[in-house]
C-alpha cells in the first residue's frame, strides 16, 4: 500500500505530494460517479471491460484511485455477492472484513465464501504497473522517477508517451531525463510512421545506451528498415553499444575476480603467518575457517533477533573461538614438530579429521545457513550491464582491512617484532630474551584467529557445512606457495592475481576446467621459481 | 653391511619371514576358501577373500610410497593418484569386456557413453579390449605421468613442502578432471558394473582367490624388488640424496636423476596395486583421487614405519583392517580414531611400530648388557 503513487496527481499536471492528500481543488477530480461505474464494470468476466475500468479509475482523478488499483494487484478488491457490490476486503478470522472502496467507511464482516477478489490476468496487471509508472514520474524522489522511467523504456502506449513527454519538458535531473530521452526515441523508432529524420536523430540519441530495449529496437531497425542511412546509424550504433557492453562485462569479471581473489585472500592470510613465518603446514587451516562460520551460525541462533548486527558480535567471537583452538592445537601438537614441517602436515591433517568429526556430531552433517543482513543484500547499479553486488563488495573492504591491520600488527606492534625475530632465527631471538615460546603460540594463535574471521565472510557466500574448511585449504595454499612463503604482499598478490585469472578463464572453459588450468599453472609455475612469485631473500631462505 | 645382489634380497632373514608369513597366509586363506565346505567354521568367505586382496593391493601402495618418502625423503601427497590411474587402465580394460551386456546394450560403447549420446568411441579408448594392452597403459601411464612431473620438479629442485604441496595439487587437479563427463572416464560414476576378466566371471569365487594371489604375488615381487634396489649402489646414493641432499650433489651425484628414478618406480608400483584392487572392489571413480586418500596413504606408512618396506605393508594392513572393524560397529568414531592415529603417530612413534618394536628390542638388550656387565663389576 505504500508504494501506491499519486496517478491522479499527474493528470492533472500537478505536482507530486505524499500519498494521503487529495487534489480537492480541482473540479475535474471530483467525478465519484463515474468511478462507481467502473468499479461496477470490475464484476463482468470480460477483462477488455476490466481493462478500460482500470483505465476510467485510473483517469477519474478519485482520491482513492491509487489505493484501489493496488488493492486490484494485491488481490484486496472483492466481490461481495451478498451485496453485489465491489468493497475493499481485508482477510480476517477466516472472512473478510469490507469496506467501502470510496469512503473508505466499515461494511462489516461477511463469510469467506461470500466474497470473491476481483480476477485479474497478466495484461492488467501489466497495464495497472504501467498506470503506477506515470503516476510515479512526478515522484519528488528522483530514484523513483528513474525507476518509473526504466519500467515504461519501450512502451508504445500512446498516453505513456504523452506522459513521458510532459514530465521531460520539467525534469531537472539529468540521469531521470537521459533515461527520459531514451524512451522516447525508443518511441520514435517502434512508431511506424515517424519519418526518416526524426528516427536518424532516435538513433543518434540512443546510441551510448545500454538498455537492453534500445539494443532491441536498433537491431529491429537494422533490419527492417528500408533506408540505407538509417541502416547504417542503427548498425553503428549497436557496434558501439557492443564495444561499450563489452568493457563493462570485463570490469564485471574483474569484479567477480577480486571478489574470488579477496575470499582466497581471506582464506589464505592466515596460513601466510603460520606456513610463512613459522614455518608449520597447518592442514586443519580450512577447519579453523570452518569453526569461524560456524561461530557466525551460533551467534545468528542466541540473537534470533540480531540479523543486522549480530555480525559485529560474530567476527570478534569467531576470531577468539578459532585463535583459542589454534592455541590448543599449538600447546597439545605443534610444538613438538617444530623444525619438522612435514610432520606437522600429517599431524595437523589429523587434527582437522577429529574438527570435521566434531562439528558432525554437533551440528549434524547438514548444511547450516547464516542470514545475510539486509544491509548486504541487493546491488550497486551503475548501468544495466554492470551492477555490484554489496555482499562481495562489502568482503572485497573486508579481507584489504584484514590484510591491512595484520600487516601493521607485524610491522609496528612489539609482539610482530618479536614474531619477525624469531622466525628469522629462533636461536639469535632466545638469546635477546625474547620468549619463543610464547611467540610461537600467540602467532599460531593470530594466524588461526584470521582464519576464523575469514570463516566469518565466508559464511556469507556460502553454506556453512562441515566439509567447508575442506574446499579452500588447497587453494589457499596455492596461494601461499604462488605468492612466496613468508611474504604477505606476495600472498596479496597472489590471491588477486588468480582470483581474476580464474574468473576470466571461467567464461572460456567452464569452471572446473578454469580451476584445473590454474591448478596446472601454478604446478609449471612452481618449477621455474620454486620459492613462488617474491621469494624470501637472506640467510632464512637458506635453511629449508 | 647388506649386500647388493638380488639373491640375498630374495634369502636374507627378513625376507624369507616377510614372504613365508604372506604367502603362507594366501594359500591357507585361498584352501579355506575353496576346499571347505561354506557351511563349516573353517570355510572362509569370499568376502574376506576380497577384503584381504583390497589389503594387499593398499599394501603394495603404501610400499610404493615407502620407497619415495622412506628411502628418499620425497613426501608424495599425490600418490593416490598414480593408484588411480592404473585402476583407471584395468577399469576401461573391464569396461570393454562387457560388450554387450551392459543396459543399453551397444556392443560398440560403455552405458555411460550411449547415455551422454556419444556415437563413437574416444582415440584413447581404443586399444583397451586387449588385456597386454592394458597392462602395458597400466604402468605407463602412471609412469610417465610421473617421470614428466618428476623430471620438471626435481630439476628445478622443488623440495620439501612445496613438493607435498604441489604433488597434491596434482592429484585434486586429477580428480576435478576426471570429474567432468566431457573426459570420457564416466564422470561422477566412474567405471563399474564389470563383468569378467580374460573371459573369468569377476564374481566366481575361483577368480577372486586368483585375484589375492595376483595381488600377493605383485606384493611379494615388489618387496623384493624394492629390497634388493635400496640394498645396491643407486638405493644408497638414494638414501644420502635423502639425508643430505646438497652434499650428494657436491660430491658429483646428479641427485635429481636418482629422485626421478625412484619417483618413476614408485609410481609404476602404485598403478599396479590400482590395477590390481579394481577387479576386486568393481569400481574405480574420481574419489580416488581426493587428496584424502593419498594423506591417508601417508598416515598408514607413518604407523607401519618409515624406511623399512615391512613396515609399510603392516601398517597398511593394520590400519585397513581398523578401519574396517570401525566403520562396521561405529562409523561416527572412525575419523576420530584416524585424526588421533595421524596425531599420536607423529608426535610419539616418529619411527612408527617397527621403530617402537626395534626401541623396545634394543632397550632388552641394553638392559641385558648391562647386567651382564655389573655382574662382574
Amino acid at each position: 500500500m505504500q508504494r501506491v503513487l499519486l496517478i491522479v496527481l499527474l493528470w492533472l499536471g500537478a505536482t507530486g505530494v505524499a500519498g494521503a492528500q487529495a487534489p480537492t481543488d480541482d473540479p475535474a477530480a471530483a467525478d465519484p460517479p463515474s468511478v462507481s461505474d467502473a468499479l461496477a464494470d470490475l464484476k463482468s468476466r470480460d477483462f477488455d471491460i476490466k481493462g478500460a475500468a482500470i483505465e476510467t479509475i485510473a483517469r477519474s482523478g478519485h482520491e482513492r484511485a491509487e489505493a484501489l488499483l493496488q488493492a486490484l494487484l494485491d488481490r484486496g478488491l472483492v466481490h461481495d455477492r451478498a451485496h453485489d457490490r465491489i468493497a475493499l476486503g481485508e482477510q480476517a478470522d477466516g472472512g473478510w472484513a469490507l469496506t467501502d472502496p470510496l469512503t473508505g467507511d466499515s461494511l462489516g464482516q461477511v463469510d469467506a465464501r461470500a466474497a470473491r477478489p476481483v480476477i485479474i490476468n497478466n495484461r492488467l496487471r501489466e497495464q495497472i504497473r504501467n498506470l503506477q509508472a506515470v503516476a510515479a514520474l512526478s515522484n519528488p524522489d528522483s530514484g523513483r522517477r528513474r525507476q518509473a522511467v526504466q519500467r515504461l523504456i519501450g512502451s508504445a502506449d500512446p498516453t505513456v508517451i504523452q506522459a513521458l513527454r510532459e514530465r521531460q519538458a520539467k525534469e531537472d535531473n539529468t540521469a531521470v531525463a537521459d533515461a527520459i530521452d531514451t524512451a522516447l526515441s525508443i518511441a520514435v523508432l517502434r512508431d511506424p510512421d515517424s519519418d526518416l529524420h526524426a528516427r536518424l536523430a532516435a538513433i543518434d540519441a540512443v546510441a551510448g545506451s545500454l538498455e537492453p530495449a534500445v539494443k532491441n529496437v536498433l537491431r529491429d531497425r537494422a533490419t527492417q528498415t528500408d533506408a540505407a542511412a538509417e541502416r547504417n546509424a542503427a548498425e553503428k550504433a549497436l557496434k558501439a553499444i557492443d564495444a561499450r557492453t563489452a568493457r563493462y562485462e570485463t570490469a564485471d569479471t574483474i569484479f567477480f575476480g577480486l571478489s574470488l581473489g579477496s575470499v582466497l585472500l581471506l582464506a589464505a592470510i592466515g596460513l601466510a603467518i603460520t606456513f610463512g613465518v613459522m614455518g608449520v603446514i597447518n592442514m586443519a587451516h580450512g577447519e579453523l575457517i570452518m569453526l569461524g562460520a560456524y561461530t557466525t551460525y551460533v551467534v545468528q541462533q542466541i540473537f534470533p533477533q540480531g540479523h543486522e548486527w549480530s555480525l559485529l558480535i560474530a567476527i570478534p567471537a569467531a576470531f577468539l573461538v578459532s585463535a583459542l583452538v589454534g592455541i590448543v592445537i599449538e600447546r597439545c601438537v605443534i610444538r613438538f614438530l617444530y623444525g619438522r614441517p612435514l610432520e606437522t602436515l600429517l599431524a595437523t591433517f589429523g587434527v582437522s579429521l577429529i574438527l570435521q568429526q566434531a562439528v558432525r556430531l554437533i551440528f549434524s552433517p547438514l548444511n547450516r545457513s547464516v542470514v545475510t543482513p539486509d544491509w548486504m543484500s541487493g546491488a550497486l547499479q551503475i548501468n544495466p550491464v554492470f551492477s555490484l553486488t554489496y555482499n562481495r563488495l562489502y568482503i572485497i573492504f573486508f579481507a584489504l582491512a584484514v590484510f591491512l591491520t595484520l600487516l601493521t600488527v607485524l610491522k609496528k606492534t612489539r609482539l610482530g617484532l618479536q614474531v619477525r625475530a624469531v622466525s628469522q632465527n629462533r636461536i639469535t631471538a632466545r638469546a635477546m630474551g625474547i620468549r619463543s615460546e610464547r611467540v610461537n603460540a600467540l602467532t599460531f594463535g593470530l594466524g588461526s584467529g584470521i582464519a576464523g574471521i575469514a570463516g566469518v565472510a565466508l559464511a556469507q557466500l556460502t553454506n556453512v557445512g562441515p566439509n567447508l574448511g575442506q574446499a579452500y585449504i588447497i587453494d589457499s595454499f596455492m596461494v601461499v606457495v604462488f605468492g612466496g612463503v613468508g611474504n604477505l604482499w606476495g600472498t596479496l598478490t597472489a590471491a588477486f592475481g588468480l582470483g581474476i585469472a580464474n574468473k576470466f578463464i571461467e567464461p572460456l572453459a567452464g569452471a572446473v576446467l578454469a580451476k584445473i588450468m590454474v591448478l596446472v599453472f601454478i604446478i609449471l609455475f612452481i618449477q621455474r621459481k620454486p620459492r613462488g612469485l617474491f621469494p624470501q631473500r637472506g640467510r632464512a631462505a637458506e635453511d629449508s | 653391511m647388506r649386500h647388493s645382489d638380488f639373491k640375498t634380497a630374495l634369502t636374507d632373514h627378513a625376507a624369507k619371514l616377510f614372504l613365508g608369513v604372506l604367502f603362507g597366509a594366501v594359500i591357507i586363506v585361498a584352501l579355506l576358501n575353496l576346499l571347505v565346505p561354506a557351511d563349516s567354521a573353517l570355510h572362509v568367505s569370499s568376502y574376506t577373500v576380497t577384503l584381504l586382496g583390497k589389503y594387499l593391493c593398499y599394501a603394495l601402495l603404501a610400499l610404493a610410497l615407502d620407497l619415495v618418502w622412506g628411502y628418499c625423503g620425497i613426501l608424495s601427497l599425490g600418490h593416490g593418484a598414480f593408484f588411480a590411474l592404473g585402476g583407471y587402465a584395468m577399469g576401461m580394460y573391464l569396461m570393454r569386456q562387457i560388450g554387450d551386456r551392459g543396459v543399453y546394450g551397444n556392443p560398440e560403447l560403455p552405458d555411460f557413453m550411449v547415455f551422454l549420446n556419444w556415437d563413437q568411441l574416444p582415440w584413447y579408448w581404443h586399444g583397451f579390449d586387449h588385456f597386454g594392452f592394458a597392462l602395458l597403459m597400466v604402468g605407463l601411464v602412471p609412469g610417465v605421468l610421473a617421470f614428466v612431473f618428476g623430471w620438471l620438479a626435481f630439476r628445478s629442485r622443488v623440495t620439501g613442502v612445496y613438493l607435498s604441496i604441489i604433488t597434491q595439487a596434482l592429484t585434486y587437479a586429477l580428480m576435478l578432471a576426471f570429474f567432468r563427463n566431457e573426459l570420457g572416464f564416466g564422470g561422477n560414476n566412474g567405471l563399474t558394473d564389470f563383468k569378467d576378466i580374460l573371459g573369468f566371471s569377476l564374481q566366481a569365487d575361483g577368480t577372486r582367490v586368483a585375484l589375492l594371489l595376483a595381488s600377493a604375488l605383485a606384493l611379494g615381487g615388489a618387496f623384493v624388488l624394492c629390497r634388493w634396489i635400496t640394498g645396491t649402489r643407486l638405493g644408497r646414493t638414494v638414501m644420502a640424496v635423502r639425508d643430505a641432499e646438497s652434499r650428494a650433489r657436491f660430491l658429483g651425484y646428479r641427485t635429481e636423476h636418482y629422485k626421478l628414478w625412484v619417483f618413476t618406480l614408485s609410481a609404476v608400483l602404485a598403478g599396479i596395486a590400482g590395477a590390481l584392487y579394481v577387479p576386486q572392489v568393481g569400481i574405480i571413480n574420481p574419489g580416488e583421487f581426493s587428496p584424502l586418500n593419498s594423506i591417508e596413504l601417508v598416515v598408514w606408512v607413518a604407523v607401519g614405519g618409515r624406511a623399512t618396506l615391512y613396515g609399510a605393508v603392516i601398517g597398511a594392513i593394520l590400519v585397513n583392517y581398523g578401519k574396517t572393524v570401525f566403520t562396521g560397529v561405529m562409523p561416527e568414531a572412525w575419523l576420530f580414531a584416524l585424526g588421533g592415529l595421524f596425531v599420536a603417530v607423529t608426535v610419539f612413534l616418529p619411527q612408527g611400530l617397527v621403530g617402537l618394536a626395534k626401541n623396545l628390542a634394543r632397550k632388552k638388550k641394553t638392559e641385558k648388557d648391562e647386567e651382564a656387565h655389573h655382574e662382574p663389576a
